[in-house]
């Protein structure tokens, strides 16, 4: 196929910008309010710090999901993906400031800026039994250091292999960066493998500090992972409505409607292999967690998980229903709230107790960011062609057909 | 119009026509045995025949002829059925899962997986009808109508999920391995000379007559089996895993069980179809099709699936410490410094640390490393359901009954029969039946076969 005839230069377009910006303002402007509206007790207070979490947790983790997403096309040889490949790096690029939003957060933890982690409080450790059996690993060393490192590793992998993926726009060897690629793909799949799950430890599960579960680094892992193919699935439709993309035909759609119901159905799977074994053994130290969601979160926990797992189920079933992009467009972004409400519900019992809902505050600050992030997603996309060059697949990916 | 990269290896070696495809793969089937397959096919059957004597003595005279005792009620028999059960997976992943994700290589060897698979199950469901104990009383496993007495199945019980799980694993995976074989069969039938085998391939193919709209119907048949058979892949191997997690056995209740019981079976699968098509390729001579580049996949299937067995007992075993439950603590201690420290060190050795050699390209491309890694591997997944099963039961509660399980030669029997039993099918199978899929198998040939992807290439150049 030839692409000398396509325009492969996206540039944010006055009306893109103009979107956003109005809803960065509206978020803003309902955060305050939200915030505005309630009397600054150490609760309100610590309900800002929950939400800040959530939302650096939930579009970190989009950006690091990304990043291994991107990692398993190289390592599972697959060459539909390569028509996505700058839209996946676009949203790689957030990876680094994602991760120094990450520590930053957990310092301000570690120096009690704020609540979010009891056992960094060495009053209430002291008082606490089973947090004092926990410290080895639970304290302030070990948590920022096991951060540090897993962010500075996966931030390296992210922004060498980006790095590279231009250089050979610019005349490098396809073939042989490739094969270097898929090695360095490996490794990092390996070390993503392994610390993905003690981050989700430290980062989400001791949260809730006396609570224990083994399949949770798989479950935040998948949940994490759909709202990365939903974000490139939303900026490939983005790209479309401008006329661009034409590299990206019905099939690859169809492809990422498929990882998108696929995902879905992980996620589900491992969410209810959790809730199931930990409900039918109805074992006090472990059904404490879903009593928690159960007597305060009814109502969102039951809507998160039936539209994360009901809606992709039925919607996204036929082949028809996966190369439409309007309903891609729409089942995408219902299934991209639910799953930070699935963020939300991992940070808010466990921080808020009873008190934290869904508010001004909460909506504001999930709009504010989407649109944070979706501008500087959409700026880095427009930094570099729209399709590589020099790939050995790109011809496979160009004659992509089923 | 498809187009393939130049860098993909091909699949299909040499120079290979249609027909060559075809005169290759009926070959075993037309010709005569060798006689390293009556040998081995001897050896099978008196593996089979001894292990049906051990059944009938443990029918008549009660399970009271295995080790398994008041503390340890669960031992080899149910380690056998998880095995078996496990190694079956990889048939159903290659065959519904590869075909979703359209890997080429599949084709090679999907047939002989899903045959696998079948009598994987079969071998299976040996050790879990015997071990109820009373095995003529089985049929009140399924929930009959009121009328026929007042006690009904316990729809509470993981047990009896289990007993849908699989039965409907294998009746899916049946169906979807005869759909397969059925333009096969008519190839078969059609080069069939004596008219007894020619009425008996007319028969198993179904008046298959190879219309385009035969085949539309094919393979959209295939693609129905195959979204049915993905979440069987998950859903037959979480429900065994929850027949210890929904317990609280200190060991067995841990919700990772699930994934991580789907990873293992995998792994224990893929690692039981490379022993059986390295054995294969060379006895029937299919070099051409089974070859480095499929064992390489396969090994690479097996480290991903290694990996995520290890995450998965590395978080156990942290955990165990993390939650502060002594008990799930010391069942974890015991695992590994009790009695049976052996069966958990060769767990770790055989699944965690040996297909980790996978990642030398020179092991992994070794037919000689991946045959022996094979076997290493099913080893190693056998001691991790012993470790699973034994292990945890053996020191419970209650000190007072803390006791030690040893196998009779009757279960010993048992499972060399199963294992006779496997391969004797197995050896059958590879002679009356075509053991690759031959006509998808021609899809691929003008894409894959490697003297065409060289012309292609030549082309590419000028």
């Amino acid at each position: 196929m030839d692409t000398s005839g396509m325009n492969l230069t996206y540039t944010l377009s006055a009306k893109t910008k103009k979107i956003l910006q109005v809803l960065i303002a509206v978020g803003l402007i309902l955060t305050i309010w939200g915030i505005l509206k309630h009397s600054q007790t150490d609760i309100q207070k610590q309900r800002i710090w929950s939400n800040i979490w959530v939302n650096i947790m939930f579009f970190f983790g989009i950006s690091l999901l990304a990043t291994f997403f991107y990692a398993v096309q190289y390592a599972a040889e697959a060459a539909w993906a390569v028509a996505y490949k700058r839209i996946m790096e676009s949203v790689m690029k957030f990876l680094p400031i994602g991760a120094i939003l990450v520590f930053v957060y957990c310092l301000l933890g570690v120096l009690g800026v704020h609540h979010t982690w009891k056992w960094l409080d060495s009053a209430a450790v002291t008082a606490d039994k089973v947090l004092q059996n926990k410290s080895a690993f639970l304290n302030p060393g070990m948590f920022l250091g096991m951060t540090a490192v897993f962010l500075i590793a996966y931030v390296a992998y992210q922004r060498w292999t980006c790095k590279v993926s231009i250089d050979i726009d610019n005349g490098g060897d396809g073939t042989q960066m490739w094969k270097t690629n898929r090695t360095r793909a490996a490794g990092f799949l390996v070390f993503f493998g392994f610390t993905s799950v003690v981050g989700s430890w430290f980062w989400f599960m001791s949260i809730d500090a006396h609570w224990f579960s083994t399949l949770f680094g798989w479950y935040v892992f998948a949940g994490q992972w759909i709202g990365a193919i939903i974000t490139f699935n939303l900026i490939g439709l983005h790209l479309k409505s401008k006329g661009q993309g034409e590299f990206l035909n019905d099939s690859h759609q169809h492809d990422m409607g498929k990882w998108m119901f696929a995902v879905s159905f992980l996620w589900t799977y491992l969410w209810f292999s959790q809730f199931m074994l930990i409900w039918y053994a109805n074992l006090p130290e472990e059904v404490s967690y879903y009593q928690a969601r159960w007597d305060d979160y009814r109502c969102m926990l039951w809507t998160m998980f039936f539209v994360n797992f009901a809606l992709p189920m039925i919607m996204l079933m036929s082949r028809d229903a996966k190369r439409n992009r309007t309903f891609i467009f729409i089942v995408g972004c219902i299934i991209f709230f639910s799953h930070w409400v699935d963020t939300y519900l991992l940070v808010m019992p466990g921080t808020l107790g009873a008190e934290g809902h869904i508010g001004l505050m909460e909506i504001g600050m999930f709009l504010a960011s989407t649109g944070g992030f979706a501008w500087f997603t959409l700026s880095q996309l427009a930094k570099a062609p729209l399709l590589v060059k020099n790939h050995p697949y790109l011809q496979e990916t160009l004659h992509f057909h089923i | 119009m498809q187009h393939e990269s130049a860098i993909r290896e091909p699949l299909i070696l040499g120079h290979r026509t249609y027909h060559d495809i075809t005169e290759d793969i009926a070959r075993p089937i037309e010709g005569r045995a060798n006689k390293y397959w009556y040998l081995v096919f001897t050896i099978a059957v008196c593996a089979f025949t001894w292990g049906i004597g051990c059944l009938f003595y443990t029918i008549g005279t009660g399970i009271g002829a295995w080790g398994a005792n008041k503390t340890v009620g669960w031992a080899w028999d149910i380690t056998n059925f998880v095995w078996w059960i496990g190694i079956g997976h990889a048939g159903t992943l290659i065959s519904a899962v590869l075909l979703l994700f359209r890997q080429k290589w599949r084709m090679a060897i999907n047939r002989s997986a899903e045959a696998m698979t079948i009598f994987a199950v079969m071998c299976a469901a040996i050790f879990v009808t015997m071990h109820t104990g009373r095995p003529w009383l089985d049929y009140w496993l399924f929930p009959h109508a009121n009328q026929f007495g007042s006690l009904w199945v316990n729809f509470n019980s993981p047990l009896l999920w289990d007993v849908f799980a699989v039965s409907t694993y294998f009746s899916i995976s049946l169906v979807f391995w005869y759909t397969g074989l059925i333009p096969d069969f008519a190839t078969i039938r059609d080069r069939a000379v004596k008219p007894m085998s020619k009425y008996i391939y007319k028969i198993l193919s179904f008046g298959w007559s190879g219309r385009a709209k035969d085949w539309t119907r094919f393979e959209e048949v295939s693609l129905v089996l195959a979204g049915l058979s993905t979440p069987l892949v998950f859903s037959v191997h979480s429900i065994v895993s929850m027949d210890f997690a929904t317990s609280i056995v200190p060991g067995w209740h841990t919700t990772i069980f699930p994934p991580y019981f789907v990873a293992g079976a995998i792994f224990s699968g893929f690692a039981m179809v490379e022993t059986l098509l390295l054995i294969v390729r060379k006895v029937l001579n299919l070099e051409h099709y089974i070859t480095v580049k499929h064992m390489e996949y396969m090994n690479i299937v097996i480290i991903l699936t290694g990996s995520m067995v290890g995450v998965a007992y590395l978080s156990e075993l942290f955990i165990s410490w993390y939650s502060g439950v002594e008990y799930e603590a010391y069942a974890f201690l015991n695992r590994a410094t009790g009695p049976y420290w052996w069966s958990y060190a060769g767990m770790m050795t055989c699944n965690v640390i040996s297909p980790q050699l996978y990642w030398f390209k020179k092991i992994r491309t070794s037919l000689t490393a991946t045959f022996i890694l094979s076997i290493v591997v099913n080893i190693g997944m056998w001691f991790e359901r012993f470790v699973i099963i034994v292990t945890s039961l053996h020191r419970d509660y209650i000190p007072s009954s803390w006791t030690m399980y040893h196998p009779t030669w009757i279960e010993i029997g048992i499972f060399t029969g199963t294992i006779g039993m496997f391969f004797t099918f197995f050896l059958l199978f590879a002679r009356v039946f075509p053991v690759i899929a031959l006509n998808e198998l021609k899809t691929i040939l003008k894409i894959s076969g490697e003297s065409y992807k060289k012309e292609a290439a030549a082309h590419a150049h000028h």
